[in-house]
């Protein structure tokens, strides 16, 4: 996303086409937010309805978040773009980490 | 001094979060900074998890008799709209359209107060309702623990968000103060990443018992 | 320049040192408090063996032992080894790679800071109240029932200072992804780089763990929390967890530079290439991730199951093969290499011995069913002395004589260097060594005494009579710094003669700038690469320009002092009838957020050096 895009020479022209590409990829950020709040809308309907047991809710709601979770990091925060290599390798080791030690404090600590 | 430069949208470039050496240190040191508070906000969720409906007595409350859908659901919608127009805000910046961006980055801020508003209603509800406090269990304990970490952290974001809104609002937009826009905003969409997993963990599964 | 400041007063020199953000002095800073507080552990050390040289002692009371003993530990991992490793990161890897600072010169100083106040938190600990005596793992059942402000002070102090390496650890990781040279590719790094490269990734995952438990532990005692209180439905074992989460990563943290600097001087003493480059890489990558999945093999006897600690067992011995490539690395860079036994190439060759020493007893206690029979016995005191002392602290030393002509611009005596070797070196294995067997003998660690009649007394005669020697050791070596310092005769570029990677490249101390013209890098030990082609100095990759340089800044010690502060009053509102207790936390750590609100309302731009400044001082850094 950095300054890759191709110079036609003429700064009116580049700046139409940045306007519209950065227009573009708005559309396709309310889009995104659209579905986080569809997913959202599930995952509260699913705890309010009732009707079904945990063992199918609490892994289907993690689910639901973890898409959230990487429209938010993908798309809000522009984690797919070019230029994210460094920020990328970090958070999937920082997510491991945070998995590691999650898995542990659910499994071998007294209860 | 030329990142102080006036710019124009002739001059403004493409990345201008990314276009000095600071700021592309900035850039990737918030990304890390971010990378480590994945952890830490993950080691408060395994105390929480590890110590949930943990109470002394069987007549204190425990989750599913605390938490209510409405509220949740009312903090949930106002936290995610508020990362949308966060979006807005820099969609604006990189169009260097200085006032629009002001406007959404306040609305941005407007949301953030109701979120923190409600959620100081909600544990004043928890305390006074339900004698659950911080010192009353370890439930109390790490679920006021965590869910305020992450108070905190919209609080701090308010400030460093209408501290970068007043001081610059009167030179608009150049190169220095662009990548503090950007990182705020970054942080802005962190604490809602944190935010969907807490709703998730603690409020949703919590109901589900 | 930096020889103008020699001449200016005290006053201004301290100012100077106060406001810094130049690496080189935050580095000079880091090795004074680091050596500061290395002395005041040592001293402890001494204590305790002085308290156990004979079995029923009354030298320390058993209370004063166990303050000892914590303090030690605590003292010695953060408020030493740490910072220490810290002046030589700080010192060299900038240089290493050809940068002009850090990538965050303000917060390398907040880094700093904070290390300082939190640091002078704990010690204050000795007047103003009783010192920590939980030990410095300060496990939670027994330090939620210590009374006094003991762990209170352990607890904020450590917070303190740990947002202080924090924030070191991120300044690391971008300067060195950001701010290499031209045609300073990864794999042209000097190793040194690589091990602070992965170091700084642990810390930036490792602290946070220890923050979190930090702050559980400061709620329980000081605001009613109950977290670790059975009681109230609390669980003990989650402070354990945290603190091996962070524990185990921190043990790397020291380890992995130490290795670095050997790496370093295998190489330059040697005068060969450093054997297997990428494979050395390759394991301090491994080791940085295995660190990561191995805490556990701290709780063995916690009571996880075997399933657990049978994981756990296997990850850590898995740990011992990154581990033995990089000492067979050593030894083939060794190997038809024409050696020069200097001071630093004296202490990386025995590093290689007992750090093996260390390495192996390591695997002994990570295998679980064996580790219940070693569990809090001297041998593992002798075990982590071996790692810890036979590694990062022969590494520090090594190091410290090694860019001691980088740092100062003066040559550390050789003859002074070696006799404080000698010392040293017999005095730790005379300590240490016979530890394994009074573990294996069965005399348990952290007990204030022993009783006549056991079979320890000699034992624990000759391991004392050796603290003495080590402390011996650290004279001779300050009375090398001192006699050094006032000599003040300044040495070149490259006092050693063989340097192989930039920072040799430079004058001695450099210029503030570092690099007047970033040089072009053409390969892995990119000096050696010049001067084998009878070059003089590095090609500069770059016309003669200004120099973008950061402003000076008192905001650091204001930030990190708004949080000294605040501990006080976090610490003593409990107290009984304590009415400013509350206030004082407030107006801390409203003081610190009102000196970051400040930086960040203030432009700072910093300045330029104008090119024409660098033209007339010619001689000095990069020769074109």
């Amino acid at each position: 996303m950095a300054n890759e895009q191709l110079n036609s020479g003429n700064p009116r022209v580049d700046i139409e086409y940045r306007r519209k590409k950065n227009a573009e990829e708005m559309k396709h950020q309310v889009i995104t937010f659209a579905l986080m709040i569809f997913l959202t809308l599930i995952a509260f309907v699913a705890v309010a309805y009732e009707g079904f047991t945990g063992w199918f809710i609490v892994p289907f709601i993690l689910l639901l978040a973890v898409v959230q979770v990487i429209f938010q990091l993908f798309y809000f925060m522009h984690m797919s773009h070019e230029g994210h290599e460094a920020p990328k390798l970090f958070m999937y080791t920082g997510v491991l980490i945070a998995f590691v030690t999650i898995l542990c404090y659910t499994t071998i600590i007294w209860w | 001094m030329h990142v102080e430069e006036k710019m124009t949208v002739e001059t403004w470039p493409a990345a201008p979060e990314k276009q000095t050496l600071d700021a592309k240190n900035k850039f990737l040191g918030f990304w890390l900074f971010l990378g480590g508070e994945t952890v830490l906000f993950a080691s408060l969720f395994a105390t929480y998890l590890a110590l949930k409906d943990s109470v002394p007595r069987s007549d204190m409350p425990l989750a599913k008799d605390l938490f209510e859908i409405p509220l949740v659901f009312a903090m949930t919608m106002i936290l995610l709209t508020s990362s949308l127009t966060s979006v807005y805000a820099m969609y604006h910046m990189k169009n260097f359209n200085f006032k629009k961006m002001q406007v959404w980055l306040g609305i941005t801020v407007i949301l953030g107060l109701a979120f923190l508003g409600l959620e100081i209603y909600e544990f004043n509800h928890y305390v006074h309702e339900f004698g659950h406090t911080f010192t009353s269990s370890a439930f109390g304990s790490a679920f006021y623990t965590l869910v305020g970490f992450h108070g905190a952290h919209v609080a701090f974001g308010l400030l460093w968000i209408t501290t970068l809104i007043i001081r610059n609002s009167k030179r608009g937009l150049n190169l220095y103060n662009a990548p503090k826009y950007y990182v705020a905003s970054l942080y802005w969409h962190f604490i809602d990443v944190v935010w969907v997993f807490i709703f998730t963990v603690v409020y949703l599964m919590g109901m589900v018992g | 320049m930096s020889t103008n400041a020699q001449k200016r007063g005290f006053g201004a020199t301290l100012w100077d040192y106060l406001t810094t953000v130049d690496h080189k002095k935050i580095a000079h800073l880091y090795l004074i408090a680091g050596g500061l507080f290395f002395l005041i552990g040592g001293l402890e050390a001494l204590f305790i063996r002085i308290q156990l040289l004979k079995p029923n002692n009354d030298f320390v009371s058993a209370g004063l032992f166990n303050e000892l003993l914590t303090m030690h530990g605590t003292t010695m991992i953060f408020l030493a080894a740490m910072p220490l490793v810290f002046a030589i990161m700080n010192a060299v890897m900038p240089l290493q790679i050809g940068a002009r600072d850090v990538a965050f010169p303000f917060l390398n100083s907040l880094g700093f800071w904070l290390f300082l106040f939190g640091g002078l938190f704990l010690n204050l600990s000795w007047f103003l109240d009783a010192a920590p005596n939980a030990g410095w793992t300060s496990y939670a059942s027994l330090s939620i029932a210590q009374t006094g402000h003991g762990i209170d002070f352990y607890a904020l102090g450590l917070q303190i200072a740990g947002l202080g390496t924090l924030i070191g650890g991120i300044n690391f990781l971008v300067t060195i992804i950001n701010m290499r040279a031209p045609g300073m590719t990864y794999m042209r790094m000097p190793m040194f780089t690589w091990t602070t490269f992965v170091v700084s990734a642990l810390i930036l995952f490792a602290f946070p763990p220890l923050t979190v438990g930090l702050f559980l532990m400061t709620f329980d005692r000081m605001f009613g929390a109950n977290f670790f209180d059975a009681a109230m439905g609390g669980n003990t074992i989650i402070w354990e967890h945290f603190f091996w989460i962070f524990g185990h990563p921190e043990v790397y943290i020291l380890i992995l530079p130490a290795f670095g600097i050997f790496s370093e001087i295998f190489a330059i003493f040697s005068r060969k290439r450093l054997f297997g480059y990428s494979s050395m890489v390759f394991a301090t990558v491994l080791i940085g991730f295995l660190g990561f999945m191995v805490w556990a093999h701290h709780m063995f006897t916690t009571g996880l199951g075997p399933i657990a600690n049978a994981i756990f067992a296997v990850a850590t011995m898995a740990i011992a093969v990154p581990t033995g490539i990089k000492i067979f690395n050593w030894l083939f860079t060794m190997w038809g290499g024409s050696i020069r036994f200097t001071t630093p190439m004296l202490w990386a060759v025995a590093f290689i011995p007992s750090f093996l020493m260390g390495g192996v007893t390591g695997v002994m206690l990570g295998s679980a069913a064996q580790d219940y029979q070693y569990h809090d016995t001297y041998f593992v005191v002798a075990h982590f002395h071996y790692v810890i002392v036979g590694g990062v602290v022969f590494a520090l030393f090594a190091g410290a004589h090694l860019y001691w002509p980088k740092m100062f611009g003066t040559m550390l005596n050789e003859v002074l260097g070696k006799i404080t070797f000698v010392l040293f070196f017999v005095g730790f294995h005379m300590t240490f060594f016979i530890q394994h067997f009074l573990g294996l003998w069965g005399m348990p660690r952290r007990v204030f005494t022993y009783l006549p009649g056991q079979g320890f007394e000699t034992s624990n005669v000759v391991s004392s009579i050796g603290a003495f020697l080590m402390a011996a050791g650290v004279i001779v070596l300050l009375i090398n710094v001192i006699i050094t310092s006032v000599k003040n005769e300044k040495v070149g570029n490259d006092p050693w003669g063989d340097g192989r990677t930039l920072e040799w490249a430079l004058s001695s101390p450099p210029p503030y700038y570092n690099f007047k013209q970033l040089p072009l890098v053409r390969g892995l030990d990119a000096y050696w690469i010049e001067k084998m082609e009878g070059k003089k100095g590095m090609t500069p990759a770059e016309p003669l320009g200004d120099i973008h340089m950061p402003n000076n800044s008192f905001i650091p010690f204001l930030i990190s002092l708004g949080l000294f502060i605040a501990a006080f009053g976090a610490m003593y509102h409990g107290d009984e009838g304590n009415t400013w207790g509350i206030p004082v936390l407030i107006f801390g750590l409203l003081f610190t957020l009102g000196s970051m609100f400040v930086r960040s309302i203030k432009d700072d731009h910093g300045y330029h050096i104008p090119k024409e400044e660098l033209i007339d001082d010619n001689d000095k850094g990069v020769k074109a």
